[in-house]
């Protein structure tokens, strides 16, 4: 039975918010004295400012528990409260009310380079970094060559850190922080720097930290890298717990919730198109029929179109195309196959996505009827179908048994002749 | 396994020295880090830490020794003035650079966790190596007039530890109410300047009236220059009530300093 590493119970962080200086966050002693001076003069000036003070609470009402060795993907839109989260599980502010208990030294790498010196050496820096992040003298000194290596930043070790390039600092950074060895490690958003390379690196390092029994909090607005990592998420609105379960789970509901949601059919309220054709219907499924918005990249996805022919003496079809989380159309298909006018009326058409073809991530579709020579767009609905594509890494796709990171926006899996 | 930490609303407040206790090495490398810092032009770095106080010394002894030939006793006028100058340098650059600390290492204070208190107090530390550098400017003024300390030079360490305590105490205040107030430090060269004159840095405490003395020796730095200046063997010797009146109000100051400072803290990360 794992024990528990992280027990949150009823986390609340209030903020008091200033109108009156709302842009300032520091105030002047000079407006302090102006403002009370004022106040003094017209005392029914106080009331006014008493009321332009409002309470904000960035958090409230937060509990979980995080079992040892679980990796947690925390995500939410901005505001949401997530870094809210990870500074009061560093220390950094306390909460206005309720209480955390951690079982273990708790590192966070709330920002890669925190604390790095550009006036000192990178031996000078992994040292004071060691030093701010915890680790004491002796560990830095027995970890010293490890990091080194795993930074790769040998050659340069007695230079001066200004004079390193950004990609060479945040490796020293996260070579430093992945050698600190905590129970318990918060991540925010960190690998949104370094390259992919250097990002495959960090990921292998957080998978193996949660293989050997550490507790990983994983903060991320990436969808595919919080299913990719996590085996649980919890999905923050507006200060509170909006969704709490496994990773897969909360990453549809959220993308669901958040406007381009994930969806897996849909019907318009009227059939939408000009007097030649219109769309009434469209939907992803499964091989066995039923609806469904996430799939795993080793399986076929189905989309099926129904649409109605209003005019006749045309070669109208249903199309497709499939956009990704970028924005990029990663391909348009037509049904070509009909070769004849087709005949006025309802018809269904269901399109095959092969298996090992799309990389994980968020993908929406685009339905249309068109006829082309001359080319007409009967109609054209963006982004009506979206799905969660997830790698599961069983090992039979592209990637085989790789972790880590896995570029491009496409996922096929090709054959390798290999000649020995 | 390590017993759990408990994270509350005023929790951190209850572990408070056994934090800075635990925190003791990052302390340490914090000072060391401010240290490297300003030595790492060596040449110019540690020529800045002599030749401020040198050029201070010199302009005092010129105006008011040989100019205004204030009297100076048996002391040689330039180690007066010296005796009083280091320590009273040591004070203003105390204050100064432990005023900025917090707001310098503003990105530390908003992503990890740390005792506060070990900024401004790293801070001090860096201006003591500063003082025993500019130390040998004295030791040079010794040999050059030819002049040797008597016994009480060995009292010297205890003066050192009062001057450090006495730039502690408004160096904790001074720094939270920059944070809070960012047009503070407006104030400090402010106070600096006014504090030279109302310290015995160009002039010996003996000067002032004698029903004024303990009103003026309130002034912490009173209590610190003039046992400098004893200990170096001025003849003035150590007007005690003064003494005790001064650290009567380093104390205070201290005790205020931090409390104060513990108070502003917890809100520092969402203030900075």
């Amino acid at each position: 039975m794992a024990s528990v590493h992280i027990k949150a119970e009823k986390i609340g962080k209030r903020y008091t918010l200033r109108h009156s200086d709302a842009g300032a966050r520091y105030t002047a002693l000079r407006d302090v004295l102006a403002t009370k001076l004022r106040n003094l003069l017209h005392r029914p000036l106080r009331q006014l400012q008493a009321s332009s003070e409002e309470e904000f609470w960035a958090l409230q009402d937060i509990s979980f528990e995080v079992n040892q060795g679980q990796v947690l993907g925390i995500i939410g839109r901005n505001g949401a409260g997530k870094s809210t989260l990870a500074k009061i599980l560093s220390r950094i502010t306390e909460p206005t009310s309720g209480r955390v208990t951690l079982h273990g030294r708790v590192a966070s790498l709330l920002e890669v380079g925190t604390g790095f010196h550009p006036e000192l050496t990178g031996r000078e820096n992994i040292y004071l970094n060691g030093a701010i992040l915890g680790m004491s003298r002796s560990e830095i000194r027995a970890k010293f060559d490890e990091i080194v290596s795993f930074a790769e930043v040998e050659p340069f070790l007695d230079t001066q850190v200004k004079h390193y390039s950004s990609g060479m600092a945040v490796r020293l950074a996260f070579a430093v922080a992945a050698h600190l060895q905590p129970e318990i490690l918060i991540v925010d958003e960190v690998l949104a720097v370094g390259d992919a390379a250097f990002q495959k690196k960090c990921l292998g390092k957080m998978e193996s930290v949660s293989k050997e029994g550490r507790t990983v909090l994983f903060i991320s607005h990436s969808m595919s890298l919080i299913t990719r990592i996590c085996d649980r998420a919890i999905a923050l609105e507006k200060g509170k717990i909006a969704n709490d379960g496994t990773a897969h789970e909360v990453a549809r509901t959220y993308l669901a919730a958040s406007g381009t949601g994930s969806s897996s059919s849909w019907r318009p309220s009227a059939p939408v198109g000009d007097s030649a054709a219109k769309v009434h219907s469209a939907r992803l499924h499964s091989p066995d029929g039923n609806c469904a918005s996430t799939f795993s990249i080793g399986c076929p996805i189905y989309c099926t179109v129904e649409y109605e022919l209003l005019a006749g003496g045309q070669r109208a079809m249903p199309a497709l195309q499939l956009v990704n989380e970028s924005g990029t159309v990663v391909f348009g298909s037509a049904a070509f196959q009909l070769r004849e006018t087709t005949r006025i009326g309802c018809h269904s058409a269901t399109c095959t996505i092969p298996a090992h073809l799309l990389a994980e991530g968020h993908h929406s579709l685009n339905i249309a009827v068109v006829s082309y020579n001359p080319n007409t767009l009967h109609a054209f609905e963006r982004e009506v179908l979206s799905m969660l594509l997830v790698d599961d890494t069983s090992g039979d796709g592209a990637r085989g048994d790789a972790t880590g990171h896995w570029p491009g926006i496409v996922r096929p899996k090709l054959d390798w002749a290999v000649a020995c | 396994m390590q017993e759990p930490l408990i994270i509350e609303a005023g929790r951190a407040e209850a572990h408070y020295w056994r934090d800075l206790w635990r925190y003791r090495e990052l302390f340490g490398f914090l000072a060391w880090r401010d240290i490297l810092v300003r030595y790492k032009q060596t040449a110019i770095g540690i020529a800045w830490a002599v030749l401020r106080p040198l050029l201070s010394i010199l302009i005092l002894t010129v105006v008011f020794g040989n100019v205004a030939k204030l009297p100076a006793g048996p002391l040689p006028y330039a180690i007066l003035v010296a005796a009083a100058m280091l320590p009273w340098q040591f004070f203003t650059n105390s204050l100064t650079e432990s005023s900025q600390s917090l707001v310098g290492n503003a990105n530390l204070i908003s992503k990890v966790y740390f005792p506060r208190m070990i900024l401004p107090a790293s801070a001090v530390v860096v201006s003591l190596v500063d003082f025993a550098i500019s130390f040998g400017i004295i030791v040079c003024l010794m040999f050059w007039y030819q002049y040797l300390p008597g016994w009480q030079i060995l009292a010297l360490p205890a003066f050192v530890v009062l001057a450090l305590l006495s730039a502690l105490g408004p160096g904790l205040l001074i720094t939270a109410l920059n944070v809070k107030y960012r047009d503070f430090r407006y104030i400090i060269p402010f106070i600096v300047q006014l504090g030279l004159f109302v310290s015995p840095v160009a002039y010996s405490s003996s000067v002032i009236p004698e029903k004024w003395r303990f009103l003026y020796s309130l002034n912490p730095m009173v209590g610190v220059i003039d046992g400098f200046r004893w200990c170096f063997g001025d003849a003035g010797g150590i007007y005690l009530p003064g003494l005790l009146g001064s650290m009567g109000v380093t104390a205070l100051l201290l005790y205020f300093g931090i409390r104060y400072f513990r108070r502003m803290e917890r809100g520092f990360a969402d203030v900075i």
